[in-house]
């Protein structure tokens, strides 16, 4: 799965509608809208954490595969 | 000849008297490069003074080595002041050593120091050429050797701290000649193929020999052009290599490396958590304000009692609807009196009444006669009782005048 929105930038939205959810201004309607944007990106970042996959690889000559540590020391 | 033989003892206490009492020996300042030093673990350290042709064996007692402002290593030029003498078990002579200090540096920490200042007048380490760790990497890429604890470490900790972290290594050799190509290639196919969102290089502590590859220049700038950021976890925390300078980040150890590339994916989700609870009770409260607004408008008269207002016209309406009958009422009573007023008056003026009393109406060709003047005589009157009519001829006549 190819998510185009960047990690960072996401979280950096968060905090921003979070500040402006905070300030008193916003009016009713405006909240609501930006409580749902906010609700949606939380949403998107948690899938990305969730997507990621698990793999330990190893690069060997432009070759890749999997990757397992030997024990012994 | 008949010599009596000594033992080996009382050979090397002669010696060693001798020795002892040698006002040069008793003060030497010698000059040579350390090997084979061991810090023992009662404090004492234990070395071997060489130079090209000659090596003498040393010592240094706990009681001095606190004095000393940097730590003996293998391949140290160091200036030695001491005593020689004699440790007769063995039969060795050493020095005694009682202050040391570092001779004009070995050659490779002086390389070291030269290449460090250059780069640096280069602005190899400024902090605004520094990228920025990614907050959360998908790919940690990571460059050392593919056996030993440092790929342990960092996959260890890794997995711990986000179990779907994809950890991709390109094993190199991290010490020895030459090394230092292998790692730049590695940092060229990481940054060709994008195949990472962050690099870490590490490597276990070693000697300044063994970190070398680590100083090589063209590594510092295959780090510098590094389009992926990168963590250099290289030696131990208190040895610093050229790398460690340029890279972006510096962790002490290939485990604190893992720790700044890999989130903790609690932590990423706990902040996600907290955004939304954020979200939930600043919107909340805005509604309960709202809320607030409302009620309190709400509990102003007009909406209270909303029919109020429109009771108060119905009563102003009936009022005046209740004048408007009083009046009608009045002016119709005013006016039947009136008419049985009138009534009485034009009854009492009918000629049936007055023909009743004694009068009679006289007419001619049907017409009421009120005038002598309107009759001649013998005319055909027609005379009006209340009971009957007669007709008779008009016989005689006198007007008066």
């Amino acid at each position: 799965m190819k998510e185009d929105i960047n990690f960072e930038d996401a979280m950096e939205k968060l905090e921003k509608i979070a500040e402006e959810l905070e300030s008193e201004d916003l009016s009713l309607d405006a909240s609501v809208k930006k409580f749902e944007e906010g609700m949606e990106l939380s949403k998107k970042c948690n899938e990305i954490l969730q997507n990621a996959e698990k793999k330990i690889t190893v690069l060997i000559n432009g070759e890749e595969q999997n990757f397992s540590v030997n024990n012994e020391e | 000849m008949d010599i009596k033989p000594i033992t080996v003892e009382e050979l090397n206490k002669y010696i060693k008297n001798k020795i002892d009492g040698d006002e040069f020996l008793n003060n030497v300042y010698v000059k040579g490069e350390i090997s084979n030093f061991k810090l023992h673990y009662t404090g004492h350290m234990y070395f071997t003074l060489k130079d090209e042709k000659s090596l003498v064996k040393c010592i240094m007692f706990k009681s001095y080595t606190g004095y000393l402002n940097f730590m003996p290593k293998d391949g140290m030029k160091v200036c030695i002041l001491g005593s020689v003498s004699v440790f007769e078990r063995d039969g060795v002579y050493q020095i005694y050593a009682k202050a040391m200090k570092q001779d004009g540096i070995g050659t490779l920490y002086e390389a070291y120091e030269k290449l460090k200042a250059k780069l640096e007048a280069e602005g190899l380490f400024d902090k605004e050429h520094k990228k920025k760790i990614p907050m959360f990497p998908k790919t940690i890429g990571v460059l050392t050797s593919s056996t030993g604890a440092v790929i342990r470490d960092i996959i260890n900790v890794g997995v711990r701290r986000n179990p779907n972290v994809h950890i991709r290594l390109i094993p190199v050799p991290v010490q020895g000649p030459g090394a230092e190509k292998d790692i730049i290639q590695g940092i060229k196919e990481f940054n060709e193929k994008k195949l990472a969102d962050v690099i870490i290089l590490g490597r276990g502590g070693g000697s300044l020999e063994d970190l070398w590859p680590f100083n090589e220049e063209a590594l510092a700038y295959a780090i510098y052009e590094s389009e992926i950021p990168i963590i250099s976890a290289v030696g131990h925390e208190t040895d610093f290599t050229i790398a460690d300078f340029v890279a972006d980040l510096r962790a002490p150890t290939p485990s604190a490396a893992a720790e700044l590339a890999v989130p903790n994916i609690e932590d990423v989700k706990y902040t996600i958590s907290t955004y939304e609870s954020r979200y939930k009770t600043s919107l909340k409260r805005k509604i309960q304000l709202m809320n607030l607004r409302y009620e309190k408008c709400m509990t102003r008269r007009v909406f209270k009692e909303p029919m109020q207002k429109v009771n108060e016209k119905y009563i102003l309406i009936d009022n005046l609807v209740k004048k408007l009958n009083t009046n009608i009422t009045d002016v119709l009573n005013k006016a039947k009196l009136n008419l049985s007023k009138n009534a009485t008056r034009i009854d009492a003026l009918s000629p049936m009444k007055i023909i009743a009393r004694g009068y009679t109406i006289s007419e001619k060709d049907g017409k009421i006669v009120k005038s002598a003047k309107e009759v001649n005589v013998g005319d055909l009157v027609e005379l009006k009782y209340i009971d009957g009519n007669i007709k008779a001829n008009v016989i005689e006549k006198n007007e008066r005048k």
